[in-house]
């Protein structure tokens, strides 16, 4: 066997293992009620802002604390505690991807990506209820 | 029925020259392949000449749909989607342009015009290759062209054609009104994150990296069915040309990222940037493998491999991109138009009989059997491309991770710290690269005298270590966030970075004499080496600067430390008031004022940063834009003071005005001397009272006599403020100058003295209802980063240089 051979073998099998050793990293998707039941461990929850329960986020007390109701598609909903300031449009946000994990009573988030309607601009669902307000 | 004020003229000439593109495209590409097929030279101009006539008129038909498109934004023809949904008549004319990039069908249309730019470069350039290298060119400009089409077929929707009207595309009752023109007075307007001026400069050249990666494509392709591998000549300088336009399109993402987006830096492994990245890294593979050919004879295999797989993931990369399927992991991934299975097929027509063609060729692909040489440049070259090619099937790998989900159904999410995930493995494969691209053109091809390796190699080793170790030692670099070996690792890849720049800076003397023509591959080191330093110190070293010092988390801060709280430390923003000189590190930082500029709709925030040692002082004017119509909100984009050595880089997280009128009133107190009040939210001190103290020199008049109260105030948080209220008399007539706390909202005013002997004093205490101007702020310090902006211009002058070599007549030079 060539010196070459034997290289790319090698380096080939480095690639397999650290590939591996990724999905051991990886996390999953959860719902709110599938996500307590792994209470403490990492997961990306998929919500949405809970309008009828107040926002509490005041940038003069603490511009690092942000807390709201998320729910979820089957209707479940958690408290949500995330320590960083208010992500511009979050109330206007469609979905809400949060990464944390539960902690007791709560949802300790630590990072939000939110869905948008304005990255949503071409979806022809999201614009067929999205009608200009006409006066006339 | 007949509508108003409808321009149904652009759009019909619009779906015309879409449906010529299409057809003129197909003729093309059947015309080129056919001009290959025949023997008879005479046979051969015949079906060239159509060929090149086709792909005339599909040239002029994907100008003038760009022209149209542009027509129809630049006029503000709301009765076209495109328009509606991308534009507004707001807009600055210098982002007309950037609405065709924001929707998927001005992309799709700026890529195929620069296969249209490309295709004339080749038809005139390429001489005997003409019609094999077109025929891939002219394929991919068909397949393009199906993607603006936008006609049913089967019920099968193909393509998403961006000429299509309003009213045919929704079914919003207004729409059916006859006068509906007139009541849609504005569009939509465009994504504020893509109002910057890098948004009209770097999609252009990312599609110009993008497209460029058909040329070797196409020259691989064509040579498999040609059967003749003289097309690695050819194309080294186009493989060089598409590396330097994709490294530069891409960077000019990442400086977009670092200037336009508040995500805190310039690379942030997002799947968009992987997906674009990859395929740059894989080019740069086959790159080198093609060169190890030319010297060697070594490596053609590995090149076809390399250029195919290369255009392959361009492709992949616009499926996972524009299918909507990275949606949950992506901050910017376009939406799904429904066009799924066309991407798919997109990837597929050009992937599946690429590979096979290869399959079937390979055994005849010329090969040599004997072993390289480990003193040979090409043994190093060719670990260095697969090393390469396998950190991008890792990085590829690891961003598909949705497409597994929808294959087999799993719920598989990225992991905690996705960044590192990336980084922990990365930092190896730059160490890897690093010391490669150092030691490699030491050698020579095939063989390597050791006498002269030993000698040559030794003085840039030596002067690398020492800098290194200067860097390592003086420079700070403690990142122990995840722990001494991932530091260790960082230290390493710093060595081997460094080591790249100084010796492939050398090599330009000791092994190149000085000839700076020949110098194009060792210039390029020199900046890929530059890019990784920068990329190191400064994520290495990156540092927050406004760390929260307004005393107002007593929360969260207890709790930082603790292990395993998910929030980290979370006070990286800074509370300032208007007005207020707040602590912050280094330097005292003051949100002076803010203006509203009506052009570009922004709001300017000017942030004085004065350094509490010395008197370094400056301003940064991060600004906010409004977002779009219907949309709440806004979009911040930083500023940045750029150091040499350092770029200081703020960026605003949250902004109040304050908007409510003030109806508070005084409430007027007795105090004296040492006396304590009580307000709302805390404690109000008298300290003692100055007559015309020097430091208020600039609120009384000479001849006024001036008391001022020296107050303290402690609010309940536990800050403490410091007012100064106080009042000018001259003769009989007397004026109250007030004090304001802002961050309490409190107003004081010293009104009269009550009692002489007593020494009782009348304050007036008002706390104002309304909240005072305020705003949060991140600043983020990026020590290094102009090494890793200025080493990507040296590697693109790098590359130009190796272009302008190698396309010279002088033959084939073999010093690479």
């Amino acid at each position: 066997m060539k010196k070459t051979h034997v290289i790319i073998l090698v380096l080939i099998a480095a690639a397999i293992v650290v590939l591996i050793s990724y999905t051991g990293d990886l996390t999953t998707y959860e719902t709110v009620a599938s996500a307590r039941q792994k209470e403490g461990k990492f997961v990306n929850l998929i919500a949405k802002l809970d309008h009828t329960q107040p926002l509490e986020y005041d940038p003069v007390k603490n511009p690092n604390y942000l807390s709201f109701v998320a729910v979820d598609t089957l209707g479940n909903a958690i408290k949500v505690v995330y320590h960083s300031n208010k992500p511009t449009d979050m109330e206007k946000s469609e979905r809400l991807v949060l990464k944390g994990k539960v902690q007791g009573d709560h949802f300790e988030c630590k990072d939000i990506l939110l869905k948008c309607p304005s990255k949503y601009k071409d979806d022809p669902k999201a614009m067929q209820n999205n009608q200009p307000v006409v006066s006339n | 029925m007949k509508y108003l004020g409808e321009h149904l003229l652009p759009g019909q000439l619009g779906h015309f020259f879409t449906i010529l593109s299409l057809v003129a495209s197909l003729v093309a590409t059947v015309a080129f392949y056919r001009s290959t097929r025949v023997g008879l030279a005479t046979e051969k101009q015949g079906w060239l000449r159509l060929a090149r006539v086709a792909f005339l008129l599909e040239t002029i038909s994907v100008f003038a749909m760009f022209g149209i498109l542009y027509y129809i934004i630049s006029h503000h023809l709301f009765e076209y989607k495109y328009a509606y949904t991308h534009s507004d008549k707001s807009l600055q004319v210098e982002y007309l342009l950037s609405c065709f990039w924001e929707g998927q069908e001005g992309s799709f249309m700026l890529w195929s015009f620069w296969h249209c730019v490309l295709g004339w470069i080749l038809i005139w350039k390429a001489k005997a290759w003409e019609g094999g290298v077109m025929t891939v060119v002219s394929f991919a400009q068909f397949t393009l062209a199906t993607m603006l089409l936008g006609v049913y077929v089967f019920g099968v929707k193909i393509g998403s054609s961006p000429f299509v009207l309003l009213r045919n595309e929704f079914n919003w009752p207004i729409l059916s009104r006859p006068d509906y023109l007139n009541l849609i007075k504005d569009g939509e307007g465009l994504n504020t994150l893509l109002q910057n001026y890098w948004m009209v400069i770097h999609p252009p050249i990312l599609f110009l990296g993008f497209a460029s990666t058909i040329v070797p494509f196409a020259y691989a392709i064509a040579g498999l069915l040609q059967k003749n591998h003289d097309w690695v000549k050819p194309s080294l300088p186009w493989a060089s040309f598409s590396a330097a336009v994709l490294g530069t399109g891409i960077m000019m993402g990442a400086a977009w990222a670092y200037e336009s987006l508040s995500f805190g830096g310039y690379w942030a492994w997002d799947p968009v940037e992987n997906a674009s990245l990859v395929p740059w890294l894989t080019l740069i593979a086959g790159l080198h493998t093609n060169l190890i050919y030319r010297s060697s004879g070594h490596s053609l295999r590995a090149t076809y491999f390399f250029y195919i797989i290369t255009f392959s993931l361009i492709l992949y990369s616009t499926f996972l991109t524009r299918s909507g399927i990275l949606g949950d992991t992506s901050v910017h991934a376009f939406v799904d138009l429904g066009m799924n299975t066309q991407l798919l097929l997109f990837l597929l027509v050009f992937l599946v009989p690429a590979l096979s063609l290869f399959g079937m060729r390979y055994k005849g692909i010329p090969a040599i059997h004997k072993e390289e040489n480990t003193y040979s440049r090409e043994f190093w070259m060719f670990i260095g491309a697969l090393v390469l090619f396998l950190s991008g099937m890792v990085i590829i790998a690891k961003t598909s991770t949705p497409v597994v989900n929808k294959l087999f159904g799993t719920k598989i999410a990225p992991p905690e710290d996705p960044e590192y995930a990336h980084n922990q493995i990365q930092v190896f494969v730059a160490i890897i690269i690093g010391l490669l691209a150092a030691v490699t053109q030491y050698f020579k091809y095939k063989d390597t005298p050791k006498a002269f390796f030993g000698k040559k190699i030794w003085v840039p080793t030596f002067i690398a270590v020492l800098i290194s170790l200067g860097i390592s030692f003086f420079g700070a670099v403690r990142f122990d966030k995840h722990g001494p070996g991932f530091l260790f690792a960082i230290h390493l890849a710093i060595f081997a970075a460094v080591y790249a720049v100084v010796a492939n800076a050398s090599y330009i003397w000791l092994g190149l004499k000085g000839k700076i023509k020949a110098a194009g591959a060792s210039v390029a080191h020199v900046g890929f080496g530059m890019v990784l330093v920068g990329i190191l110190i400064s994520s290495a070293k990156k540092t927050v600067l406004s760390w929260n010092t307004t005393g107002v988390t007593p929360l969260s801060e207890e709790k930082a430390g603790e292990r395993g709280n998910p929030a980290g430390n979370p006070r990286e923003n800074l509370t300032l008031f208007k007005g207020v000189a707040t602590d912050m590190g280094r330097y005292m930082v003051t949100y002076t004022r803010d203006t509203l500029n009506e052009k570009d709709r922004k709001r300017y925030f000017e942030i004085k940063f004065k350094a509490k040692e010395g008197n370094e002082s400056f301003d940064l004017y991060p600004d906010v834009i409004k977002n779009n119509k219907g949309m709440e909100g806004f979009a911040a984009n930083p500023a940045a003071k750029h150091y040499w050595y350092k770029d200081i880089f703020a960026y605003i997280t949250s902004f109040q005005e304050n908007t409510g009128e003030d109806t508070a009133k005084f409430v007027n107190r007795d105090i004296k001397v040492g006396d304590t009040l009580y307000y709302s939210n805390g404690l109000i001190v008298l300290n003692k009272v100055q007559v015309n103290p020097a430091e208020q020199q600039h609120k009384y008049k000479t001849g006024e006599t001036a008391l001022f109260l020296d107050i303290s105030i402690l609010s309940k948080a536990g800050s403490r403020y410091h007012a100064m209220p106080g009042m000018a008399i001259a003769g009989n007539n007397f004026r109250p100058i007030t004090d304001t706390v802002h961050s309490q909202s409190l107003i004081l005013s010293f009104n009269k003295v009550k009692d002489e002997k007593q020494g009782l004093l009348e304050i007036g205490i008002k706390e104002s209802g309304a909240v005072t101007d305020l705003l949060t702020l991140k600043v983020y310090e990026f020590p290094m980063i102009n090494v890793l902006w200025l080493g990507i211009v040296v590697m693109v002058l790098g590359f130009v240089m190796s272009i302008l070599q190698r396309t010279k007549k002088s033959g084939p030079l073999r010093v690479a």
